[in-house]
């Protein structure tokens, strides 16, 4: 199984990224060599084996429904680029 | 070549839950924009979700209302994608372990029950608000929706015709009511719905090519939207052509169904566990203990009704599909006998008044006990079922109770004999020729007289006395 500058094109437009033809290349080798090594796992016979959901042995946390108000609500809003009118500004969405 | 149509609805069901699934914003509607947000709903990093129990309980519930199995073990997904209204460029959704899964809803349609399965129902988070506004100025967003809990129940494809679409909500709804998890009103966006449409030659196995059609914002605009677009689809085959796999956006202004024409993109979501959230197990003895707050569900009250209560079928289910409805009705049976007669005051008086101000029943001025006092004077002759009329609009308009309109108005109905005799003696007096009309044989004259005698009284006659009298003084 060959990773391929296809797949690396293809991630990266999922990823909403550009990148260089240098970029290109190294990537498609270094996730090429990373895969082979992860797939030394298809040489174990995992039927029996459940697949992982969580590495943590911890199931079943909750909070009860209650408001807290959030004291640096206003803080992290202004982390925005731009606002306005107390609106996130995006560029134009056109549906 | 005869087509059927399949058809499969996906529902997401804002859940009324005080807090937000995974932080403890608050779910209040209309608050100012970016008002109830947190850096957790924000998607900052380094931030931990944890999860609301009340929407865990939510989703179970419904899952049993539905028929549905429930999961004992169940976790969330990431499903990636790039949106403005989605801060963290993915959903916290549910993938291969959904809370709910196999289920059905009995639907009613041309006096059949029809099962539609329900294939599954989970939980996942809200997206924000986009607000466009002028051109070149660029969108907003409003992040307060953002983390609300949605149920996701997904149909199978079952559903044959648009009809069908319609009884599958109205049910669909009228559970969800029963249960009071969701406001599920479909002008404000509690409740959406996208429907999955095709069509195939009668008869054949295999499924056509589907179109997915959103943007309804009502029932009816479902039933028109998969109309059209059966009729559409008929046409494109029927013509040579092939359906396309798209998205479709259904314009209620102009009837229609519109191609998305987005960049021909294949989703991939690539779903994968979220790892700031950890699984749920769920025992028998957690599912028992949630199922104790399984209400009596719309079809089984139904069934009751008509046992209990001796009324059709038509008008228990008319009652019994709103919840609130059906307990108004039941809190009249408890003070009054005439389980008939409440049943179309109800649903003909109460529900025209209550329909023209849009007010749900428990907004009713009339109460269950004003109703029932005002039917027991009819019951016992002091007011004619005539009058009755205008004197619930009056009690509806005013929110007194009957004694005091119908004495204010002087609206009692007059049974005394001496206090008709003379009216009647008149009646009969001016009405000469009538009168032997009657007595030659013509039976309509007779209302004619009886007429009279009502308009003379202004309405206060009782009919009954009003008629005996008459036949003993002419017949
Ligand atoms: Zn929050």
């Amino acid at each position: 199984m060959a990773f391929t500058r296809q797949d690396v094109d293809y991630i990266a437009k999922l990823a909403r990224i550009t990148l260089s033809d240098d970029e290109q290349k190294n990537f498609t080798r270094q996730l090429d060599s990373i895969l082979e090594y992860v797939n030394k796992l298809n040489e174990l016979d995992t039927d029996s084996v459940e697949p992982t959901a969580h590495i943590l042995p911890v199931q079943n946390v909750f909070r009860e429904d209650e408001v807290k108000p959030c004291a640096d609500s206003k803080l992290a809003v202004e982390q925005s680029p731009e606002l306005r009118d107390g609106l996130f500004i995006v560029p134009p969405v056109i549906e | 070549m005869e087509f059927e149509p399949v058809i499969g609805l996906e529902v997401h069901v804002q859940l009324n839950t005080k807090s937000k699934l995974f932080c403890s914003c608050a779910t209040v509607f209309g608050a100012e924009p970016n008002t109830q947000v947190c850096p957790v709903c924000l998607g900052h990093p380094g931030v931990l979700p944890v999860m609301n129990r009340k929407a865990l309980e939510y989703a179970v519930l419904c899952g049993l209302a539905l028929n549905c199995s429930i999961s004992r073990f169940s976790k969330f997904d990431r499903k990636n994608y790039f949106y403005p209204d989605l801060p963290k460029n993915y959903q916290v959704s549910q993938f291969d372990k959904p809370f709910c899964y196999n289920g059905f809803v009995t639907i009613h349609v041309d006096g059949k029950d029809k099962r539609i399965g329900v294939t599954r129902a989970h939980l996942e988070e809200d997206a924000g608000k986009l607000l466009h506004s002028d051109a070149g100025a660029g969108s907003g967003v409003d992040f307060n929706r953002t983390g609300i809990p949605l149920l996701e129940i997904v149909s199978e494809p079952d559903i044959s015709s648009p009809e069908e679409a319609y009884a599958y909500l109205t049910a669909l709804k009228s559970i969800i009511g029963y249960l009071d998890i969701s406001d599920c009103n479909m002008e404000e966006g509690s409740l959406r719905c996208d429907a999955n449409v095709s069509i195939r030659p009668k008869g054949q196995k295999e499924f056509g090519v589907k179109a997915e059609i959103k943007n309804m914002n009502s029932f009816r605009g479902v039933l028109k939207a998969v109309s059209y677009e059966i009729d559409r689809q008929t046409e494109v085959l029927l013509c040579g052509g092939k359906v396309v796999q798209e998205t479709r956006l259904w314009d209620a202004d102009k009837n229609m169904t519109f191609s998305m024409r987005s960049k021909e993109e294949a989703h991939d979501y690539r779903y994968f566990p979220e790892p700031d959230l950890v699984p749920v197990v769920l025992t028998e003895a957690n599912i028992e203990e949630i199922r104790k707050y399984l209400p009596e569900l719309p079809s089984a009250r139904m069934k009751r009704f008509v046992m209990d209560y001796g009324i059709t079928e038509y008008d228990a289910e008319v009652l019994t599909g709103d919840k609130k409805l059906a307990d108004y009705y039941e809190d009249c049976t408890r003070l009054f006998n005439d389980y008939k007669s409440i049943s179309n005051w109800i649903q003909s008086e109460l529900l025209r008044e209550l329909n023209d101000r849009k007010l749900p029943v428990t907004a009713s001025s009339v109460c269950p006990k004003k109703l029932t006092d005002m039917l027991r004077l009819i019951q016992n002759g002091t007011i004619s079922g005539k009058i009755a009329k205008t004197v619930f609009a009056q009690m509806f308009e005013t929110g007194k109770d009957a004694d005091t309109i119908i004495k204010e108005k002087g609206l009692v109905q007059i049974s005394d004999p001496d206090e008709l005799k003379k009216i009647i003696a008149d009646v009969i007096d001016s009405n000469g020729s009538i009168v032997d009309d009657y007595k030659g044989g013509k039976e309509k004259s007779f209302m004619f007289l009886v007429g009279q005698v009502m308009k003379a009284t202004k309405g206060k006659a009782n009919p009954q006395v009003v008629n005996q009298m008459l036949k003993d003084a002419i017949g």
